[in-house]
């Protein structure tokens, strides 16, 4: 059972469906002018539209990105060159590292990190006194965290970005296809692999009053060489998918979460991270005292369960979560589960029989000592 | 590797030696310190794990106990403090 559906959620048949029938129907380079590119371009628009308006943003100034992390790149870059003459950017501690490394680039180190509170809600006097140093191009705050779950308070933080003229970037890409889209921003990020579209495809919604600049040598072509068409109309449809059912699948999944987050509450030795309310539906992480990560990670995937972690031992930096340690969480022996709406009542049954049985092995296997 | 954690000082202070170990082993180590030990005493891990800069806080608040603090060693380690309760 797949439990890691958080940034690449498994693909629907109608999904693949429609990937199908745009790789058939738009195969062709959408920016020639005979019929076949027509086609393709039109396939191309009506799934932009589609995303666009989920997103409650106006298609015209809805962009495809070859990736989140691109969008998040090219939203930042773009804004901050528009800019001129306030060169820091202000961000949420708890921001992704593509936001992080694109305002360090752009904003040449000059960036503030605003941190959270233990449940990971930005603190809100903090980041309005930072706004209010006249020197701020850009204030980066996510909808919802990817491995906490939290979800911000963004009324609150657009009232500040407002009162300080200030635009507001807003990393979508972990809550869109799981709730109400946000309404607080003016540039919004999104990942349609995260709904359970391709991947390779990243959305950055602008606002119409949001000034930006190519801070690239493509001028207005926010993805260069173009998006595949196919993955577009996918992407579109998934969301559409998920819309459709979104209140009854959200509450399923909260109602899931909810349960592992209370037996995982009670066993010995566990931190259990994040928002308990304020949170993405499907979204959880929880740390054990004295468990390697990465041997949790092997143990659960033998027996056929996959999770996401943000120990240090699984990261490729070997550094922990930047996340996890931004709300002073435990990092070791980390477990992120990531639900789609596939997961049942009965993969939670077993998820919760299993978990407690394994890390008690490993900690009896690492000589740890008991947990009183 | 189990460091000096017998030698505790009159002062009520031990010291964990975790050098070149990785995440949760440090944390391990301090843990089986700590067992046995007098409420007050202090216990210092030395870590060069960047993970332990986190851990150790988060051990003392699961734990119940208090983190003292940090402070860098003449190496490339760090020296993390709690205090027993």
């Amino acid at each position: 059972m797949f439990l890691d559906a958080s940034g690449s959620a498994p693909m629907t048949n109608r999904t693949l469906e429609a990937f199908h029938a745009g790789l058939a129907d738009g195969w062709a380079d959408p920016a020639r002018l005979h019929t076949e590119s027509r086609r393709a371009r039109q396939l191309l628009d009506a799934s932009r539209e589609a995303i666009a308006e989920a997103l409650g943003a106006r298609p015209e100034h809805t962009h495809l990105a070859h990736s989140p992390h691109a969008g998040l790149e090219r939203a930042t870059a773009g804004i901050f060159a528009a800019r001129r003459g306030r060169d820091r950017i202000v961000a949420s501690a708890v921001e992704r590292d593509a936001t992080m490394h694109a305002a360090h680039h752009v904003a040449a180190g000059d960036l503030t990190m605003v941190p959270v509170d233990a449940r990971g809600h930005v603190d809100l006097d903090a980041f309005a006194a930072e706004l209010a140093v006249p020197d701020v191009a850009l204030a980066a705050v996510q909808h919802a965290n990817h491995e906490i779950g939290t979800v911000q308070r963004l009324d609150r933080v657009a009232e500040a970005t407002t009162a300080a003229r200030v635009p507001l970037l807003v990393d979508a890409t972990a809550s869109i296809g799981h709730g109400p889209a946000p309404q607080h921003w003016d540039a919004l990020v999104a990942n349609p692999a995260d709904w359970g579209g391709p991947a390779g495809l990243g959305i950055v919604a602008l606002r119409p009053h949001t000034r930006w600049l190519p801070a690239w040598p493509e001028g207005d072509d926010w993805a260069p060489g173009g998006v595949l068409v196919p993955a577009v109309l996918a992407a579109a449809v998934a969301l559409q998918e998920r819309r459709e059912v979104l209140d009854e699948t959200s509450l399923r999944l909260h109602r899931m979460i909810a349960r592992v987050r209370d037996a995982a509450a009670g066993w010995p030795g566990v931190d259990v991270v994040g928002d308990p309310d304020e949170r993405l539906p499907h979204v959880l992480t929880f740390s054990c005292l004295y468990v390697d990560g990465e041997a949790l990670l092997s143990r659960l995937d033998r027996e056929g369960v996959a999770v996401g972690s943000g120990s240090a031992c699984t990261t490729s930096t070997l550094e922990p979560s930047r996340v996890l340690a931004a709300v002073g969480a435990l990092s070791h022996g980390n477990v992120r589960l990531g639900l789609h709406p596939g997961v049942t009542d009965a993969d939670i049954d077993r998820l919760l029989d299993l978990l407690p049985r394994v890390i008690a092995d490993l900690r009896d296997e690492a000589g740890a000592p008991e947990i009183a | 590797m189990t460091g000096d954690d017998a030698a505790a000082g009159s002062g009520g202070h031990v010291t964990v030696d975790a050098t070149g170990m990785l995440c949760p082993l440090p944390i391990i180590e301090l843990a089986k310190a700590a067992r046995g030990l007098a409420a007050g005493t202090e216990v210092t891990v030395i870590a060069t794990d960047v993970a332990a800069r986190v851990d150790v806080p988060a051990w003392a608040r699961m734990t119940g106990n208090e983190f003292v603090g940090e402070k860098k060693t003449d190496g490339a380690g760090m020296a993390l403090t709690v205090r027993l309760r």
